[in-house]
């Protein structure tokens, strides 16, 4: 394709003259995918321009692209007293660290066993897990049962079990653990290797990328995560980060709903510039880390696709 | 040869075995175990009961659901949500896969769709702080630009109808850049040499979108839209909850089976009722998956035949990393 894509572009315009409606239908599709591109970084551009933008400015203009007073006051207040987002960072840093490490683990585990063609339940066990992507308890009953059974109430394991595992990654490792040639795995046993020195010192190894896929979505998907932490968390300082902007956002929010409908003007709502600007430390992270990643999100989104 | 039994086979692949229990035993207690707990939707839920031993009550909860005349909004603004959702993140993404593919300046083409991806990776309580930020009475986007130009300020929290736009258009703005990454592996699946002899043989572009892109993308959308209707009756949660917050004045416009069944529990726990949501949603999306599960199977066929070289191509250039 990348020599078909270079031979049209040197070609068409000289060989065959572009027709004025091939010209037109070009002008197009660059200038909306450029459009559509624009207005998926507006809101960022928000963001970033809302938190440098003079707390007094923003309560008297409102938000705007481009900040109207520069002042970093926000950022001032979030790290002169940083105990509280440190400590949503640390929470977040762990559960992303070792709920990756486990779910790792887990799937690479489980996609090799269902992967060994020799292995009599491997359909039986695909079925098992495919299963729960077709009905599950429904929020209500997992609520109740996590909290009155597995006593996860207040549990840091409450943010680190239910993301764990999930049906649709071990399929995409099982592809990826799919070809690796089975030759290599029989003749390992022939050598007399055990089933867990051929996992962890031949399939392992040869796994890099299926491993940086799986466990990129695993750690996105941990780091976005507030809803487990609304479910199950009561105490402040086991707040990841996600979920302690929320509750900061609900304030401010809360305030400035009232103070609409009573039709007060309220001078100077607490904090404008100090959720945007914990919005942007806690997206920051990704933000910077995914272009360089991106491959791997592509590849995971292609191959789950099909298997999905 | 004799035929082998669960206990032959786990004497000859014990380590097969450990190594699937972990995973095996999660999905056992964190998925499985809740499933009993849908029995709820005929109990009067008693804490100190607990699950199994609170009283039945026949189907008096879903009389309760029905009667009110919540349960039938709710499903009505769940599947309307979901499909109009279905249809215009789709038909974005349809729409930017094609040009994408059709743009050749390297550069343009990288950077663009790394921006239009970007969205897929921000949390939902984030796209929260923007819609705040945007559509907020005190200090929105919106309001500070109509008060720049001497306009009245609207107070969209007070306005339903403005709100299964905002949904939908968060909602696409979240997901074109995911669904367009695989349409533009189905278009790209395509064999160069088409394309190119259909250029040469005097193919306008627009012929060659009509002929080949197109036909190529109709597998892919068919299994995306079966995938979708699957899940006609599951709310997103985490987009509903965070683009509508608790603001009562929208929840006739806005309130899906997810969020109504999250605020009864949270906020006055009739537990009976809210199971009751839940067992109607789990059990109809089920069906509805069984119901179409040939149609999905045939065309998932039919996808990974086109995607099946890309995906080759796609792991070759993973193994070089």
């Amino acid at each position: 394709m990348a020599k078909n894509d270079k031979d049209m572009m040197e070609s068409a315009p000289r060989k065959i003259k572009l027709s004025a409606s091939s010209k037109a239908f070009y002008v197009i599709c660059y200038g909306i995918v450029l459009l559509v591109a624009v207005v998926c970084l507006i809101p960022f551009l928000l963001l970033l321009s809302g938190s440098v933008t003079a707390e007094q400015w923003i309560s008297f203009h409102g938000f705007s692209l481009i900040p109207g007073e520069f002042s970093l006051e926000a950022y001032g207040i979030i790290f002169k007293t940083p105990e509280r987002i440190l400590r949503a960072y640390g929470v977040s840093i762990f559960i992303t660290a070792a709920g990756t490490l486990l779910g790792l683990l887990l799937t690479t585990m489980t996609a090799y066993v269902i992967s060994r063609k020799d292995f009599k339940y491997r359909n039986w066990l695909s079925f098992f897990f495919y299963f729960t992507t077709l009905f599950n308890g429904g929020m209500v009953s997992t609520y109740i049962f996590y909290i009155q059974y597995l006593h996860l109430k207040d549990n840091m394991l409450a943010l680190i079990l239910p993301g764990m595992f999930n049906v649709f990654y071990l399929l995409i490792m099982r592809t990826f653990v799919n070809n690796v040639p089975f030759s290599l795995i029989e003749s390992a046993k022939l050598d007399g290797a055990g089933e867990w020195r051929i996992l962890f010192t031949i399939v392992i190894p040869l796994l890099k990328s299926g491993l940086a896929t799986i466990g990129l979505f695993l750690a996105l998907g941990y780091w976005n995560d507030w809803y487990n932490a609304m479910l199950y968390m009561s105490t402040e300082t086991k707040y990841p980060l996600q979920y302690m902007l929320y509750s900061i956002q609900q304030q401010t929010q809360a305030l400035s709903r009232i103070a609409a409908q009573a039709g007060i003007q309220v001078q100077n709502l607490p904090s404008n510039s100090l959720k945007l600007a914990m919005a942007v430390v806690a997206t920051g992270p990704i933000v910077i880390v995914y272009p360089f990643v991106q491959k791997y999100f592509i590849a995971g989104i292609t191959i789950g696709s099909v298997k999905g | 040869m004799k035929k082998e039994g669960f206990f032959d086979e786990f004497k000859k692949n014990k380590a097969l075995f450990a190594m699937a229990a972990p995973a095996f035993i999660l999905v056992l207690v964190m998925s499985y175990f809740p499933m009993s707990g849908l029995i709820l939707a005929f109990k009067e839920y008693r804490y100190n009961l607990g699950v199994f031993g609170s009283p039945f009550n026949g189907l008096q909860n879903f009389g309760y659901l029905f009667s009110s005349g919540t349960g039938w909004l709710i499903t009505r603004n769940t599947i309307l949500y979901n499909l109009l959702n279905l249809i215009t993140s789709q038909l974005f993404a349809v729409i930017i896969a094609i040009f994408i593919t059709e743009i050749h300046a390297k550069y343009f083409k990288k950077v663009t769709q790394t921006v239009i991806l970007l969205p897929y990776f921000i949390s939902w309580v984030v796209v929260g702080v923007f819609v705040f930020s945007i559509f907020n009475y005190e200090t929105g986007l919106i309001n500070s630009v109509i008060q720049t130009f001497g306009g009245e300020k609207v107070n969209f929290y007070m306005m339903p109808m403005a709100w299964p736009v905002i949904i939908c258009a968060f909602n696409a703005w979240k997901w074109t850049g995911y669904n367009s990454v695989i349409y533009i592996a189905a278009v790209t699946g395509v064999d160069g040499e088409i394309n190119e002899a259909a250029a040469i043989d005097g193919a306008t572009i627009f012929q060659r979108i009509r002929y080949i892109t197109l036909p190529s993308i109709r597998p892919t959308l068919v299994t995306m839209i079966l995938l979708q209707v699957g899940r006609i009756l599951r709310g997103d949660f985490e987009m509903f909850y965070q683009i509508v917050g608790n603001n009562g004045q929208l929840f006739n416009a806005t309130d899906v089976i997810d969020t109504y069944v999250f605020r009864s529990l949270i906020t006055n726990p009739d537990i009976g009722m809210t199971a009751a949501a839940t067992f109607y949603q789990s059990v109809l999306c089920f069906a509805i998956i069984i119901d179409r599960q040939h149609d999905r199977e045939e065309d998932r066929r039919r996808l990974r035949a086109v995607l099946k070289k890309e995906g080759k191509k796609l792991w070759q250039r993973m193994t070089k990393i």
